[in-house]
């Protein structure tokens, strides 16, 4: 059982409270609103139509694709699909947003509420997800290239973006750890967001308050804008719930507001004074209509919901029988898993399985390296752990195999070929090469018929070293055995 | 619901235009004119009501995911009043 | 032949396409009388050099095929034009340049039609006197004090002037048919979807609509042909068979179904407008049609629910000016401070206010109050009108309670402004079609209006009325052509 994250200040204990506004980037080649490509890292408004620059009379024609990508998200998550929703003007001023207002969805939006299940340490907790909403994304401000002005570059103004709401379920910064990858890999597996955090397709609001343990209401809460890592919203949450306890236990007061986190001071700051508070006069973008379908077209996208992770390591544990905890490594990034079953389809599970977690992942994060870049191929493992279950190699060998696999993908059976590694298995040659070894160490051989039966590992250790670690441990221990008895 | 100097202050705050003391006043009182005729609506009971927020007479038309638009910098900044040919420019914004 | 300035649209069409006339005979006649006619202040930017060099390409290769093979005409300053600078009337957009077409005027020019120029209007379309405009008041041709209406006032002041033999408009509230009526000619409003909104420059969004003015029904029907088509690039524009407005025009109404709301009635109508419309009812039986009297019981709220509604959509439509993308910039320490110079110096007064109106309706802690009310009342009055349209084809009612005013005289009172739009502003809220055509002269020898209102996409059907009418009216009025200069 995890003990719980609490933050302890002159002998009291505060629960931190935590939800979500995580944006996700709709993976899509076109804009939510006009036909421009929303690829990452172009040149500045070289991606920019006439409506994302937002010129008079240009209007917004809704991108099919990014409805789907969202419908599906929702059915990860669990979520009712609303049948009817609103596309609504978010009224504001900056100089990012070339409309003076944002399209996004308020009061109907696409999706309602659904659930996360996180596997914690502790065991599985259950996170609330208040709604989903289709809405664009701004441009960038840059502020340090020019030093009198800010610069703005409109290529990203338009892109898709999910907001996916979580209720305040969230108590640590772990927890929050945990559930943004799992989000990340529920969508990867839909192919709905890269979930590239770098390439800030997955940025997060974050919305923090205390309360004394043991208290039911909730304290009042700020926002932490636009944390890009999670690194960054751990830090953050830590710092920011630790500001919030010490203005309580100075007998102050939260003020709600919205607060940016900077990293390189690690500390939050207020990003608005009050009375600059911002009123986003919403209303229903009159250039468009209601979205509105039926329960087939939702059926029909349902059929194309792959195997999501929960239903895949449920699958895991009944019919490979892995553990829980091995069950959720493998399913937590959707190539791992699929690497993972290319394995298993000619190759013993457990053997597959504690390779891949154990040897292949210290390689790649050796190398730094995705599972989709691995210099081992799936189909090379495989054959690997084929060579170690017929005993054709050992264990030992195995490694010293892998690390030459990993040197440019190489077949281990031309390996273990080329340099003659395979396991001495002829209980012939063995019994010869055994026969020396006991012929060489007379003297153990009296200790050891003299009771001293701990000696046994030393002759299997000496015949292992004879053989080159070729051979076959088991019938060395059988042969030893009988020759010693 | 009267109108007062701060909430004009405000709603101009809000719509970023600038006004003077003596424009703010004249608006206040326009604008207590024009509201004072507007309110006739609350004689008008509207509990069950659906509210209108469109009128075409039909649907949400979808698009399909293309690309179409190409690069056009050149065009989408040549009304720019800036004469940067990468960004549009605005003054230093400090966060 | 008299002379060509006098030819209607149609007119000029068969003439053109009979060989004897060429594009570059009209053109030229109409650039020589625009030229003389500055004093009315109609265009805002003319592109005479550019009109002759296309009429002369035309004439070069005519194509007769066209609907309006080589005719010049000048169009509303709200449509977006390639390379044509387009203001809307506004000092925010003085200096704009659109690299883009409206899909309404690329149908105009798709179909033979050569611009003319870009004519003044009230600032982003916002006015009912055409006195909004940052390049100033439009006078209107029947007198120089007058207003011609607005928003479209140039149009009508230029249609009405002789010099562009049609135009076109928009019309939020009225902006088509209040001038029209001003001015004794033919606006009219389409349903909305039928003409998309595409570069077109908004004012509020769920309202506008595109429309043709002309000197005639036939024109009307021709031009609205034109205007009228689906396009993917309007999300609000609708996909239905258009039909030959102009081939399919017939003046055979006999047994259609008028309606005639008492609630038009109003406070205060004058008994000219009260004779024109009965006049018009009587015309209407002596073309065999039904009088029927109707109920349209939520008019009163029309007005008050268009200033929430136009000025909320508004406050955000025109939240893009900002000095950022194109148009004025005012130089300010900050972002804030320079949107704020901007705004203020770029905006004129009765756009602030509109801003300030639509800013207020949609804030935290109005919104219930205001917008949300407003959208339920206009779903009252789209019920109004759905209720009758089961008894009616068809609906009559004055264009205007009042013939056109004096310039100034209602500036300082934006109410009484306002109510001038008291008969059109209901069919943009209900998005019907309407259609304002010269019925008569008041008192003072100013044009008066009827206005027939029709069902969603049922344009073919007002326009027979409006025809039969027409003719039956034979709406004559003698322009003095005191604004010309030699």
């Amino acid at each position: 059982m995890n003990k719980d994250y609490l933050i302890e200040r002159n002998g009291k204990k505060y629960e931190v409270v935590i939800g979500l506004e995580v944006h996700a980037q709709v993976l899509s080649e076109s804009k939510l609103f006009s036909t421009s490509s929303t690829k990452f890292g172009s040149e500045p408004n070289t991606q920019v139509s006439l409506v994302d620059a937002a010129f008079p009379g240009m209007l917004p024609v809704i991108n099919e694709f990014c409805i789907k990508q969202a419908i599906k998200t929702g059915i990860g998550l669990n979520a009712k699909i609303n049948n009817k929703s609103i596309f609504d003007r978010k009224n504001y001023f900056y100089a990012d947003l070339p409309q003076g207002y944002q399209i996004s969805q308020y009061k109907d939006p696409i999706v309602g509420e659904g659930n996360v299940v996180l596997d914690l340490a502790s065991g599985s907790k259950t996170i609330g997800i208040e709604r989903l909403h289709l809405e664009q994304d701004a441009g960038k401000s840059i502020h340090d290239i020019d030093p009198k002005n800010t610069l703005v570059d409109l290529n990203r103004s338009g892109v898709a973006l999910m907001e996916i709401v979580s209720k305040p379920d969230l108590r640590s910064p772990e927890e929050v750890n945990v559930y943004i990858k799992k989000l990340r890999s529920i969508m990867r597996y839909l192919g709905t967001c890269d979930g590239n955090m770098q390439e800030g397709s997955l940025r997060a609001d974050v919305n923090v308050s205390v309360r004394k343990q043991g208290e039911d209401k909730y304290g009042t809460r700020c926002e932490i804008k636009n944390v890009n890592s999670i690194k960054f919203m751990q830090m953050a949450i830590e710092h920011e719930a630790n500001r919030q306890v010490d203005i309580l236990e100075e007998g102050g007061k939260i003020d709600q507001e919205t607060r940016l986190f900077d990293t390189k001071k690690n500390e939050t700051r207020s990003m608005r004074s009050k009375e600059d508070a911002h009123d986003y006069r919403y209303f229903p973008d009159p250039d468009l209509l209601p979205l509105e379908f039926n329960d087939e077209y939702v059926e029909n996208i349902k059929k194309e919901i792959p195997e999501l992770p929960d239903q895949k390591k449920s699958r895991f544990i009944e019919k490979f029988n892995l553990s829980s905890y091995e069950a959720n490594i493998l399913v937590s990034d959707l190539d791992i898993s699929k690497y993972f079953e290319a394995v298993i389809e000619n190759s013993d599970v457990k053997l597959s399985s504690n390779w891949i977690t154990g040897e292949l992942f210290a390689l790649l994060n050796e190398k730094n390296l995705e599972i989709t870049e691995s210099p081992i191929s799936a189909k090379n493992l495989s054959k690997l752990i084929n060579l170690i279950k017929e005993g054709t190699i050992s264990g030992k060998i195995a490694k010293t195999v892998f690390e030459m696999m990993a040197e440019g993908d190489k077949n281990p059976i031309e390996i273990v070929k080329e340099k003659g590694l395979k396991q001495q298995s002829d209980p012939k040659e063995l019994e010869k090469l055994i026969e020396k070894v006991i012929n060489d160490n007379q003297d153990k051989v009296k200790e050891y018929k003299s009771g001293k039966e701990k000696l046994f590992g030393f002759f299997v250790g000496q015949a292992m070293k004879v053989s080159g670690g070729k051979a076959n441990p088991q019938l060395v221990n059988e042969i030893l055995k009988k020759k010693l008895k | 619901m009267s109108i007062d100097l701060k909430t004009v202050k405000h709603i101009s705050k809000l719509s970023r235009i600038s006004l003077d003391e003596q424009k703010a006043k004249k608006l206040e009182t326009d604008l207590n004119l024009i509201f004072k005729w507007i309110e006739q609506l609350n004689e008008l009971k509207t509990e069950n009501i659906e509210p209108l927020s469109s009128i075409a007479e039909t649907k949400l038309r979808l698009r399909k995911d293309e690309i179409k638009s190409k690069n056009i910098r050149e065009e989408i900044l040549k009304n720019s009043p800036d004469d940067n040919k990468d960004f549009f420019v605005v003054p230093k914004v400090v966060e | 032949m008299s002379n060509i300035t006098d030819l209607s649209l149609s007119e000029l069409v068969s003439n053109i396409k009979n060989k004897k006339l060429s594009s570059q005979d009209v053109t030229s006649e109409y650039i020589e009388r625009s030229k003389k006619s500055k004093n009315l202040n109609t265009y805002i930017e003319e592109t005479f050099d550019a009109a002759l060099k296309k009429a002369k390409e035309f004439d070069s290769k005519p194509d007769l095929n066209k609907k309006l093979p080589g005719i010049p005409m000048a169009v509303k300053d709200l449509f977006c034009t390639k390379n044509v600078k387009t203001t809307a009337s506004s000092k925010i957009l003085n200096n704009f340049i659109p690299t883009y077409e409206s899909t309404v005027t690329q149908n105009l020019w798709n179909d033979g039609a050569i611009l003319l120029g870009k004519l003044n209007c009230d600032e982003f379309a916002m006015g009912s006197s055409n006195e909004t405009s940052y390049f100033g008041n439009v006078i209107s041709p029947i007198d120089k004090d007058l207003v011609p209406g607005g928003s479209s006032g140039g149009s009508a002041s230029a249609l009405a002037a002789k010099l562009t033999p049609a135009t076109i408009g928009t019309d939020t509230g009225g902006s088509i048919r209040q001038p029209a009526s001003f001015t004794g000619t033919v606006g009219l409003k389409p349903t909305y979807g039928s003409c998309s909104r595409y570069g077109i420059v908004a004012f509020a969004s769920s309202l506008d609509q595109a429309g043709p003015m002309t000197r005639n029904v036939n024109d009307a029907a021709l031009l609205l042909e034109v205007m009228s088509s689906f396009d993917n690039k309007d999300s609000t524009s609708v996909d239905f068979k258009r039909p030959m407005y102009s081939k399919d025009l017939s003046k055979d109404i006999k047994g259609k179904k008028i309606g005639i709301p008492k609630e038009y009635r109003v406070d205060g109508m004058s008994e000219e407008i009260e004779k024109l419309w009965d006049d018009g009812k009587n015309y209407l039986k002596d073309c065999g049609a039904e009088i029927i009297d109707v109920s349209l019981p939520h008019t009163k709220f029309a007005l008050p629910t268009y200033y929430i509604v136009a000025p909320a959509e508004a406050s955000s439509n025109l939240a893009r000016y900002d000095g950022v993308k194109y148009g004025f910039r005012t130089e300010g320490n900050n972002l804030i401070d320079m949107y704020e110079k901007t705004r203020s110096v770029g905006f004129g007064d009765e756009v602030k206010r509109r801003i300030m109106i639509g800013t207020y309706v949609l804030s935290s802690g109005y919104y219930d109050a205001y917008y949300l009310k407003a959208q339920k009342v206009r779903r009252l009055i789209k019920n109004d009108f759905n209720n009758i349209f089961q008894k009616v084809d068809a609906i009559l009612t004055p264009s205007t309670p009042s013939s056109a005013f004096k310039i100034g005289d209602k500036s300082n009172d934006p109410v009484s402004m306002y109510l001038n739009d008291i008969f059109t502003v209901p069919v943009n809220l209900a998005g019907l079609p309407g259609i304002s055509i010269p019925a008569g002269l008041d008192k003072k020898g100013y044009p008066l209006g009827l206005q027939i209102i029709g069902k969603s996409f049922d344009e073919q059907n007002i326009l027979n009325i409006a025809y039969s009418m027409e003719d039956k009216i034979n709406f004559k009025f003698n322009l003095k052509e005191w604004w010309m200069n030699e």
